[in-house]
């Protein structure tokens, strides 16, 4: 193509022919990372998204470009996606709460009933 | 930034196959309910194939338009007027790689890699923004791109936020919150043009003049000729039609154009305050077609210097695959 841009920065590349053919090979972009962010100190790390890295030393810096780059951030962690193990999506019924189990739950204790019934008693 | 009303889609697809285009009723019953009632879907959940495939196609484009898009505004960072400015816009171009990454991330949840969608940019079968197509003709474009063409990206996300795939909602989520800021510099560069000397007031209406046609284009074909839109719209893939996305941007930034005395170049354009809608002369559709079709007068530039960027990085990522074989130095 003829090499005529705005764009100095462009004109001092040696652009390839129009048409030519490039390609990317699949795994070139590396392995994917998810990246949590802590916000504060003594909160917790979240989850934020990913990047593409080709090691876990990388992608931590990267992540730093990515999602440290605004919002205050004091820490990140990032780990393999394929390292993830999670819940079938379709399981999600398993998380269904069982209504009868006011057991494990503060508000299953009504303690006050008694105690004014013992009060109204004396 | 970019997120066009208009997304292309290959003119002689694959048509699926037949068991793929109903694929279970029953399934998709839960799945229309799920999305009725509010429900984002995730990757890992049940989904016709056709939401995958239009899915994939949305966000992939977006992302190619993110990270094209910052080359027209990347033109100007070497001849920025100031410090603050080169500053701002060098920060604005890394947020729109940033952006693009974030949306790679998101398709990618959706089972197609980020090596072929970059190879598919690079081969011409999948597209971006048409506005891109178009050069940097003077840093008074710099100022029309980063206030008006962010706006009108912003009315696209924020209504693509609230779409149903939950994934491509939370990179959007982040997006737009970052778009906030794009806005906001674009639009002081815009007011600092339009209130300074008869000589930027001139080179301002200059670059409103050349841009205003490919911002209508922006939003994509009117509703009439505009296709698949129903089923999309029920699936919450797409939001809102392009025509009233288009009114809510012009709704919005016609009159603080105005309002600066600046003209725009459609003696049609009016609202109608009976109806709440925008007039305006139909741009010219063949002519969008035309560019993105390859006719345009930057796409090969814009072209051309992706692929030189991923030939010339090839080495780069090679060598970090290989962390072992590392150059060793002489000790003494």
């Amino acid at each position: 193509m003829s090499n005529e841009s705005l764009d100095p920065r462009v004109n001092r590349l040696k652009l390839g022919e129009a048409g030519e053919v490039v390609k990317v090979a699949e795994g070139e972009n590396w392995n994917i990372y998810e990246v949590f962010h802590q916000e504060k100190r003594g909160a917790h790390h979240e989850h934020v998204g990913c990047v593409h890295a080709p090691d876990s030393q990388l992608a931590l810096v990267f992540a730093k470009e990515q999602f440290g780059r605004r919002k205050k951030c004091v820490n990140l962690w990032v780990v393999k996606s394929a390292d993830i193990l999670a819940f079938d999506v379709e399981d999600e019924d398993m998380f269904a709460n069982n209504l009868e189990k006011t057991y494990r739950d503060a508000s299953g204790f009504k303690v006050m009933e008694k105690i004014n019934k013992f009060k109204q008693s004396k | 930034m970019y997120g066009g009303g208009y997304i292309f889609d290959e003119p002689n697809k694959k048509q699926l196959r037949e068991e793929e285009q109903h694929d279970e009723p029953e399934k998709l019953a839960a799945f229309e309910e799920r999305i009725a009632r509010g429900e984002k879907i995730e990757s890992g959940d049940w989904m016709p194939a056709e939401y995958r495939r239009q899915l994939i196609r949305l966000i992939e484009q977006h992302a190619h338009s993110e990270v094209i898009g910052a080359l027209p505004e990347g033109t100007w960072i070497t001849r920025a007027p100031g410090f603050k400015r080169k500053l701002a816009l060098i920060a604005k171009v890394q947020d729109e790689i940033g952006h693009g990454q974030l949306l790679y991330n998101a398709a990618e949840t959706l089972g197609k890699s980020r090596e072929a969608m970059i190879n598919d940019l690079l081969s011409g079968k999948s597209k971006y923004s048409n506005v891109f197509n178009y050069p940097a003709e003077t840093w008074a474009d710099v100022a029309v791109i980063g206030f008006l063409i962010d706006a009108a990206a912003i009315v696209n996300q924020v209504a693509n936020a609230k779409g149903s795939y939950g994934p491509y909602c939370r990179a959007l989520e982040r997006i737009c919150y970052e778009e906030s800021f794009h806005l906001k510099q674009g639009h002081d560069a815009f007011i600092e043009l339009a209130t300074g000397t008869l000589a930027q007031r001139e080179m301002l209406q200059d670059a409103l003049n050349r841009w205003w046609q490919p911002i209508m284009h922006f939003f994509g074909p009117p509703d009439k000729v505009s296709s698949h839109s129903e089923k999309l719209m029920q699936w919450k893939v797409k939001m809102a039609s392009n025509d009233d996305m288009r009114n809510q941007f012009l709704d919005a930034y016609v009159p603080k154009i105005w309002e600066l005395g600046l003209t725009l170049p459609d003696p049609a354009l009016r609202k109608n305050e009976a109806t709440g809608r925008w007039e305006y002369t139909d741009p010219d559709w063949d002519e969008f077609f035309r560019v993105i079709n390859g006719g345009g007068p930057c796409n090969a530039e814009r072209l051309q210097v992706r692929k030189w960027a991923e030939e010339h990085g090839r080495w780069v990522r090679q060598a970090l695959m290989q962390p072992a074989e590392r150059k060793a130095f002489p000790v003494a």
